[in-house]
């Protein structure tokens, strides 16, 4: 398949994602969805003796966010790397804007090995997750990975 | 390369009994497998709003040229959280759950999963240091994937913070 449509390979190239705001819901459904049953995310009064004022987000969900923002961009075949630093707690009610900036993007041979910056943030443009990707993308149609 | 490549300082600090035991770095963990779901992938995809059907509708996946539903990038992580004590870290380190952050997470990718995979995770500490004075403690799990014919998947870096406060 191509593997992207190619109009973001240019250094300084951003692409954004915006995320809908976190619910307690959402917090107890990724819980089941991704295994982590840490009581801290689903369970307020866990969260209080643990000292906290309130459940808040798995950070591998604001990272699973930046990974629909990566799989927007090009097919997950193409990601080569993906690692991103948790800043911030990402709590009920955030609404995150992923966001993605090419800092560097080499083509050869129908190749392109592209860097990108990541970051994620809520509405009061809070950081909350930064991190990095690396991609490789064969803009021929032709499969990568069969 | 990558914000969370950034290597890690170890901090001899004074004996402290609270402190984790740094000779655990190096501790292997018992191998498990686990097999690559349909109904798992389709779950996580809409818990987080995925609508690319290439994660959770097969026909969709094979019409784009995969094999089968596709693993998106974070999901090897949740995986592992089905080993027999997705706690054995923090068991064999001594570490309260209540007094863990997720620090830095990475992924290395060598070759896509598919639903239908068998995937074989193999797990060790890789490092424990620790930053301000030991207030902050930090455990360092690697993992590397295999897939059921033996080529490796990814390689996975779990950073986790313990709160010594």
């Amino acid at each position: 398949m191509p593997s992207a449509t190619a109009d973001f390979l240019e250094v300084g190239k951003i692409v954004t994602l915006p995320i809908d705001a976190i619910t307690r819901t959402q917090l107890a459904l990724y819980a089941g969805a991704s295994g982590d049953h840490n009581p801290i995310h689903i369970d307020i009064d866990f969260a209080r003796a643990a000292g906290m004022p309130d459940v808040f987000a798995h950070g591998m969900l604001g990272m699973a966010f930046l990974g629909r923002l990566l799989t927007s961009m090009v097919g997950p075949e193409c990601i080569r790397s993906f690692s991103v630093r948790f800043v911030s707690i990402i709590n009920v009610g955030d609404r995150l804007i992923c966001s993605a900036t090419v800092t560097r993007c080499e083509l050869a041979e129908g190749v392109a090995s592209v860097t990108l910056e990541l970051s994620s943030a809520n509405q009061a443009g809070d950081v909350k997750l930064v991190g990095a990707a690396e991609l490789t993308i064969v803009l021929l149609a032709e499969k990568v990975d069969e | 390369m990558s914000v969370a490549a950034t290597e890690p300082a170890f901090v001899p600090t004074n004996a402290n009994k609270s402190m984790l035991d740094r000779s655990f770095i190096g501790s292997a963990f018992k191998p498990f497998s686990i097999a690559v779901e349909p109904g798992r992938l389709k779950f996580f995809a809409k818990v987080i709003g995925e609508t690319d059907p290439l994660f959770f509708d097969r026909s969709a996946a094979k019409a784009a040229g995969y094999k089968d539903v596709m693993v998106p990038p974070t999901f090897l992580w949740c995986l592992e959280m089905a080993r027999e004590n997705p706690l054995d870290t923090l068991d064999l380190l001594g570490i309260d759950i209540a007094k863990i952050l997720h620090g830095e997470q990475s992924f290395r990718y060598f070759k896509s999963a598919y639903s239908g995979d068998r995937l074989t995770y193999k797990a060790h500490i890789a490092d424990i240091y620790d930053k301000k004075k030991g207030q902050l403690e930090f455990v360092v799990r690697e993992t590397q994937i295999i897939n059921q014919d033996d080529v490796p998947v990814a390689e996975l870096r779990t950073t986790v913070i313990v709160r010594n406060d």
